[in-house]
C-alpha cells in the first residue's frame, strides 16, 4: 500500500437502512490498511455511516430504485470519502444540536447526524449536484503519523 | 441487515441499598430500536422506578437514530422524575455521547460495579 499513490474502492448500496453498515465496513478495512489507528477508523466508521444514512433517508428518499454511491480514494496520508445520492443536496447546514434545547422540548430529539459527521472527520462538506442530481458529500480524516 | 435490538430488564440493589431498574440491551441501536428501547423504557412502573441504568455492554453499533431514541428515553425519565446512567460504551460511543451533551443528563460509567458503587 505503501508504494500506491492514491486507490480506489467503491461500493454501491441499496436505499435501505441497514446497508450502511456495509460502507462501514469497507471503509474501516481500507482505513486499516492504510495504517489509521483504531480510534480514528470508529469515528470514520460512524461518520460514514451517518453519511449513508442521511444519502438514504433525505438525499434518496428510501427509494429502493436509487442506490448510493460510495467512492473511498486512499492517498499518501489521508482517506477521502464521496457519499453520493440522487437528491437536490443540502441548501444550508442545520445549526449544532442543542442537548438542553432537546430536553426542553424545544428541538427534536433527532439530527444528531451531520453534527457527528463534522465532528468526527477532519474535512466535510456538502455539495449539492447539478440539474438536482448526484448530490454528494466529501468526508476526509487524515493519517496521524505515529510517533515511532 | 441491522441485527435485531434485544432488551432485558433486571433488578438490583446498589451498594448503599437504592433499587436500581438495569435495561440491558443487545445488538444494534437504530431507528428499527424504538419498541426495544422506549418500549421496554415505557413498560417500567413509572412510580416505583426512581434509578434506571442502561447497559450497553453487547452493543456494537449505535447510530444518530438510536442516540435519538436515548435521549427521548431521558426527555421522558426527567418528566418522570428518575435519573438514568449508563454503562459498558466503548471508547468510541463514550466519546460520541459525551460530544452530543447526553452525559450531561446520563452519568456513564465504565462497568455495572463502578455505576451500581455511585448510585
Amino acid at each position: 500500500m505503501s508504494q500506491v499513490k492514491s486507490t480506489s474502492v467503491e461500493v454501491r448500496l441499496p436505499s435501505r437502512l441497514g446497508y450502511e453498515k456495509v460502507a462501514m465496513s469497507t471503509a474501516a478495512a481500507v482505513a486499516k490498511l492504510m495504517g489509521f489507528r483504531e480510534d480514528r477508523i470508529e469515528d470514520l466508521k460512524t461518520a460514514v455511516a451517518e453519511a449513508c444514512i442521511n444519502a438514504i433517508e433525505h438525499g434518496n428518499r428510501l427509494n429502493e430504485c436509487l442506490s448510493v454511491g460510495v467512492v473511498l480514494s486512499a492517498g499518501e496520508d489521508a482517506l477521502e470519502v464521496k457519499v453520493i445520492d440522487d437528491g437536490k443536496g443540502m441548501k444550508c447546514l442545520p445549526p449544532k444540536p442543542d442537548m438542553d434545547k432537546k430536553m426542553h422540548g424545544e428541538e427534536d430529539p433527532r439530527g444528531m447526524g451531520m453534527f457527528l459527521i463534522q465532528a468526527l472527520v477532519d474535512e466535510a462538506e456538502w455539495v449539492a449536484g447539478t440539474h438536482g442530481k448526484s448530490s454528494y458529500v466529501r468526508l476526509v480524516i487524515r493519517l496521524d503519523k505515529v510517533a515511532e | 441487515m441491522q441485527s435485531e435490538t434485544k432488551s432485558r430488564v433486571d433488578q438490583l440493589t446498589s451498594p448503599a441499598g437504592h433499587p436500581v431498574t438495569v435495561l440491558r440491551f443487545e445488538g444494534d441501536i437504530a431507528s428499527t430500536s424504538k419498541e426495544a428501547v422506549l418500549g421496554t423504557y415505557q413498560a417500567l412502573p413509572k412510580d416505583s422506578v426512581r434509578l434506571v441504568l442502561l447497559d450497553f455492554t453487547k452493543v456494537d453499533y449505535i447510530n444518530s437514530s438510536g442516540i435519538a431514541l436515548v435521549i427521548q428515553m431521558l426527555i421522558e425519565a426527567s418528566n418522570s422524575d428518575q435519573r438514568v446512567y449508563a454503562f459498558g460504551l466503548s471508547a468510541h460511543f463514550t466519546k460520541v455521547f459525551t460530544m452530543v451533551g447526553i452525559t450531561k443528563y446520563a452519568g456513564l460509567f465504565p462497568s455495572q460495579a463502578e455505576a451500581l458503587a455511585a448510585l
